[in-house]
């Protein structure tokens, strides 16, 4: 499993990118890509939209199942990655160059882990 | 406590992601995904392990009064090596469970149901059977591989001691066979839309079958393939899946299953009440998603234009994205009138409506 060192990590599988901008850029970690297996839709939020940590912001669908994302922040919707809507399976092969979109005007943020805790997390998820 | 066929350990050794179903341990899928299982059926082969489903054995010189009795389907002309598809309702015209009948002998059939209903079936053939027959539970003796896509015959070709072994027809088996030394059933039927076969072997061969129809089959690209795929293959082809499409209340014919409804034989459980329902006022249909969005089971169907707050028409019965067509399909029960292919419709898809559009099943039908 890939955990690159720059990112932040939310409890619900999302990876967080400070951009240094004032924007922050979400996608999903390699973790939960493998377990969510091959990804045949992805629902985005739109641009302007208020997302709230730790609540439901878009969904993935693989070919069996439904599953919510989580915002990691509190914000605003900034960008959205719409060349996934054609390619929502590059999240399973590049899943953190497939970011889902990029926030703004961030308020909050729900407590992130470093690269180390979140390793930590998935280990014990997996047992 | 969830049962285990006797290949579990080889599918955990596979790396299958192991799922509950029906009562039962097994992989929904493998590492090669879903979508790969899925196109390796629809265009090479795929190995499934089947063995949750039910054997039931029926004997004795009233076997074919019974079958005739408690199916819909009529048996009357079969001939020794066929198959045949059938539903088996109760008295209201419900379901009971949708079942294959093999005719082994002259009074011998051999009866393979859903892992699900097995116990539930059992019961009622034995509460319901008359004269002088015998209902044998054999489903713990039995495994069941299924070799499903257009290579099938190829590779089971190598493995079988002679071409004679092999049946011919479509929804034939040839019974007490050796595959390599195994005893087994072989029978041309399958759940995957394509050519296939599905092998009945004694549990403890299951993993030898196993091993030696994968060597048998691993320069024509055979793989390992789980319950998702299985899934996706039989909607793709539209075919029924108890307990989604029909369950204990829901006929047969409403099912669309009314050509194996033989209203012009003699009684049967639950002829009367079909008769009585008359023509369904519900149909079953395809849908395809034209909008964005899957469509999944148990999701509400509502006219074009409509919101939330109107009164849905219709309910999908199973929806997934079918990896062949690339595209959302799913099936519904409908209202007749609003069930005719070009029909648009919209689903409520976790609150969000996507636009459908009703056709024509099946969705996939192989070249012959």
């Amino acid at each position: 499993m890939n955990t690159p060192e720059n990112l932040k990590y939310s409890k619900t599988h999302e990876w967080v990118k400070d951009m240094g901008d004032g924007k922050f850029e979400i996608g999903l970690t390699d973790y939960a890509q493998s377990e969510l297996s091959d990804l045949v839709f992805v629902n985005l939020p739109e641009i302007g939209d208020d997302v709230t940590a730790d609540e439901v912001c878009a969904d993935v669908e693989s070919v069996k199942a439904a599953s919510d994302v989580y915002s990691p922040v509190t914000g605003k919707v900034a960008e959205v990655n719409e060349e996934l809507i054609d390619a929502p399976q590059s999240i399973n092969s590049d899943p953190y160059s497939a970011w889902l979109f990029r926030a703004e005007d961030v308020t909050d943020t729900e407590e992130l882990m470093d690269a180390a805790a979140y390793n930590e997390l998935v280990a014990k998820e997996k047992q | 406590m969830s049962k285990k066929t006797p290949l579990y350990e080889t599918h955990v050794k596979l790396g299958g992601k192991i799922v509950e179903f029906g009562g039962w341990l097994l992989p929904v899928q493998y590492p090669t995904g879903i979508p790969a299982e899925h196109m390796a059926v629809r265009t090479k082969c795929g190995l499934f392990d089947v063995s949750h489903m039910g054997e039931i054995v029926l004997t004795g010189p009233d076997s074919l009064g019974v079958l005739n009795h408690m199916m819909t389907n009529d048996f009357t002309d079969m001939k020794i090596g066929q198959a045949r598809y059938s539903p088996m309702c109760n008295e209201a015209g419900g379901t009971v469970d949708d079942l294959i009948v093999y005719k082994r002998g002259g009074n011998d059939y051999f009866i393979v149901v859903n892992a699900a209903n097995k116990d539930k079936d059992y019961r009622w053939m034995c509460n319901h059977k008359f004269g002088d027959v015998e209902l044998v539970d054999a489903s713990d003796e039995y495994a069941q591989l299924a070799l499903q896509g257009p290579l099938a015959e190829d590779i089971l070709s190598k493995v079988v001691s002679g071409e004679s072994d092999i049946p011919t027809a479509n929804y034939s088996a040839e019974f007490d066979r050796e595959i390599q030394g195994i005893p087994c059933i072989i029978s041309r039927t399958g759940y995957t839309g394509e050519d296939g076969f599905e092998i009945y072997c004694p549990a403890d061969s299951a993993v030898a079958m196993w091993d030696l129809l994968m060597e048998a089959g691993k320069d024509e690209g055979l793989i390992p393939c789980g319950l998702g795929a299985r899934d996706t293959l039989r909607l793709e082809a539209a075919m029924p899946l108890y307990g989604h499409e029909m369950n204990d209340s829901i006929s047969p014919k409403e099912a669309g299953l009314g050509i194996f409804v033989k209203m012009d034989k003699p009684d049967f459980i639950g002829k009367a009440a079909i008769a009585y329902r008359g023509v369904p006022t519900v149909k079953r249909a395809g849908l395809k998603v034209i909008g964005r969005g899957i469509i999944r089971e148990e999701q509400e169907i509502y006219k074009e234009g409509a919101s939330v707050s109107d009164e849905p028409v219709g309910v999908t019965t199973s929806g997934t994205f079918c990896p062949y067509f690339r595209e959302s399909l799913a099936m519904a029960r409908l209202p007749r009138d609003l069930a005719e292919p070009g029909t648009k419709l919209e689903v409520n898809v976790r609150g969000r409506m996507v636009p459908v559009e009703v056709v024509k099943l099946p969705f996939y039908r192989r070249a012959k």
